[in-house]
């Protein structure tokens, strides 16, 4: 503020003769000190997200000792393996349904929160973030617990009603449930979240024409809530899709792959390989295996957001 | 719905809004039994964690209930709180978590600012790149990340593998490109008239940055800060390839390869553990939980 101040002395002299040559300094300046105040945030994406990025092709085509190139060696040895094609497996079973769920959740939870006087709505909405606010490292531990062989919580309530103790992460099948069971418990309240926000911008008159015309709740659901939430449906999905196809922690702590690696998806199974089996490069060209699915749905998040941003 | 029966039925109106107030409080008892059940969901682990928090060993093996604590202690608590190991993970949270949200502020305002205001040659596609770093998964990053810091290391005698301080170089490859993406949309929504004036009356583009834009998207820093801060609180699989000692461990890394050993659970201390693990975030978010909202709904609804 003070420069601001001082300025009317030196300027208001000579005014007229200075603009030109100052205008062109700015400009100058401009591009000159904006180039400076990316400048971090470009070293640092080139270092240590694009370089590894591509340094990882490379890593995929070395043998376990990284010192002969094997070309796509690796990736004709994965494909032979039965478990490849398991873990290929379960990490689309794993997403799909996990996405699937935690969308389907989080639009019914949305709508029960809006329906409810808008005093009650922040107390509601705090409690049923609070899964998304605990670490996941933290919270699967929790479930962890209560899915303990011996001591699980759950088998001891179900034991009431006459269910038998359930393996949950004991069984194939039940280990993949409880493992999607965490995920949607996490996930879901983003979910909630986004659609609660977008239920708020839809225009109540829309509402209002539609109850007039006689459309009952299903077809006002149908007719103006989904259209006009689209885009946000998408694009929360997509993201969704990309977080949980990429999950680590949750299938690390409770199953670590198990049992029989009848949990391992692409991120844990690399782990496995590249870091305690130290085979790098194998555990590299399985990770990569991700890439395909994250371009495409961020293809689709991209295209999104743009147009997003040219009707606003 | 109600209009459309209020329709139908015009001579019976007083009776009809009868029905209508009936059935507007059927669908709020709906609303509130549902909420609750997903509120029981949402909030069983949780609680579930402070029970056994609060039970003895010889408690939980007894197998009595679960759901109940019959002889409350704070013993896993005082174990945790005077063991020199936890507070260590402890301390090491708090120093990664509170040196990338810094660095990560520092290199992402600035960024923003000039992505959003500053038009220069490659500044458009600059923006869809950061967004779609975003994208970028920390599992597929790791096992490269990992060689390229073993490399590092043996070209320049610096080990950076199995040091805390390792997190401070990777944690900012997951905040700096959200907060700069959510900041580039709280500075886009100034209005342009405020930084001409300021650039009018002869403030550098460095004083209209501090002295307008960052007092004017104050909520949006809070916001960014309080994702930076969550992401390297909770972060899991980059402090578990990289840090190994004891020593240099973070919390959620540290509670899970300590208080495990082998095959012999202490469940009291490892749910202690776990919910002193939660607090930190959970305290920010009680207190500011509409930054929070606004920080989650931004990344994704600001074009």
């Amino acid at each position: 503020m003070a420069e601001v101040a001082l300025q009317p002395h030196g300027v208001g002299a000579t005014q007229a003769g200075r603009k030109r040559p100052s205008l062109r300094k700015t400009l100058k300046r401009k591009s000159t000190a904006a180039f400076l105040m990316t400048l971090p945030l470009i070293i640092l994406i080139g270092l240590l997200v694009l370089y590894p990025a591509f340094y990882s092709l490379h890593l995929a085509t070395l043998n376990k000792s990284m010192q002969r190139f094997i070309g796509l060696g690796n990736f004709e040895f994965l494909f032979k393996r039965e478990t490849f094609w398991l873990v290929v497996k379960q990490s689309c079973i794993f997403a799909i349904s996990a996405v699937l769920f935690k969308a389907l959740i989080g639009f019914i939870v949305a709508h029960f929160v809006h329906n409810i006087p808008a005093k009650g709505q922040r107390k509601w909405r705090g409690m049923l973030l609070v899964p998304w606010v605990i670490p996941p490292a933290m919270s699967t531990l929790a479930w962890l617990w209560l899915f303990d062989p011996s001591y699980s919580a759950f088998n001891y309530t179900l034991s009431f009603f006459g269910i038998g103790p359930i393996a949950w992460t004991g069984d194939a099948d039940w280990a993949r449930f409880s493992v999607i069971l965490v995920n949607v418990w996490y996930g879901a309240p983003f979910f909630m979240i986004m659609y609660l926000a977008s239920l708020k911008s839809v225009p109540e008159q829309l509402y209002e024409a539609a109850a007039i015309d006689g459309a009952n709740w299903w077809q006002r659901i149908w007719y103006v809530t989904l259209p006009m939430m689209r885009n946000i449906i998408a694009i929360t999905t997509l993201f969704s899709l990309i977080v949980t196809f990429a999950n680590f922690d949750i299938v690390r702590i409770l199953t670590a792959g198990g049992p029989l690696d009848h949990t391992h998806i692409f991120a844990t199974w690399a782990f496995r390989i590249g870091i305690e089996g130290s085979d790098i490069p194998l555990g590299a060209s399985v990770s990569l295996f991700m890439v395909p699915i994250l371009a495409i749905a961020a293809v689709f998040i991209l295209r999104d957001v743009n147009k997003r941003g040219n009707e606003a | 719905m109600s209009t459309a029966t209020i329709d139908k039925a015009a001579p019976t109106r007083t009776v009809k809004y009868g029905s209508m107030s009936r059935d507007r409080t059927w669908a709020l008892r709906w609303s509130y039994f549902f909420l609750t059940l997903f509120a029981i969901f949402s909030l069983v682990p949780p609680i579930y964690m402070l029970i056994t928090s609060l039970k003895s060993s010889a408690e939980i093996s007894a197998a009595t209930n679960p759901w109940w604590v019959f002889h409350p202690t704070l013993e896993n608590y005082i174990g945790l709180l005077t063991s020199n190991q936890f507070l260590r993970f402890f301390w090491n949270s708090a120093l990664v978590s509170i040196f990338v949200v810094t660095l990560t502020m520092l290199i992402s305002v600035p960024a923003a600012f000039a992505l959003a205001r500053m038009r220069f040659w490659g500044s458009a596609t600059l923006a869809t790149g950061v967004f779609l770093t975003y994208l970028i998964p920390d599992s597929l990053l790791f096992i490269p990340l990992f060689k390229v810091f073993a490399m590092f290391g043996d070209w320049t005698g610096i080990q950076l593998i199995n040091r805390w301080y390792v997190l401070l170089l990777i944690y900012p490859t997951l905040t700096v490109p959200f907060c700069t993406w959510i900041m580039i949309g709280y500075f886009a929504s100034i209005p342009k008239e405020l930084d001409e004036a300021a650039i009018i009356d002869g403030a550098s583009w460095f004083q209209t940055l501090t002295r307008i834009f960052i007092p004017v998207a104050m909520p949006g820093i809070i916001a960014a800060t309080i994702f930076a801060f969550t992401v390297s609180w909770a972060q899991f699989l980059y402090p578990l390839v990289f840090t190994t000692s004891t020593d240099q461990l973070v919390l959620p890394v540290g509670i899970i390869t300590t208080l495990i050993k082998g095959d012999v659970f202490n469940w009291g201390q490892i749910m202690t553990g776990a919910l002193l693990g939660a607090a930190p975030p959970l305290i920010i978010y009680a207190f500011l939980m509409d930054y929070y909202i606004a920080g989650l709904t931004a990344g994704a609804t600001k074009g």
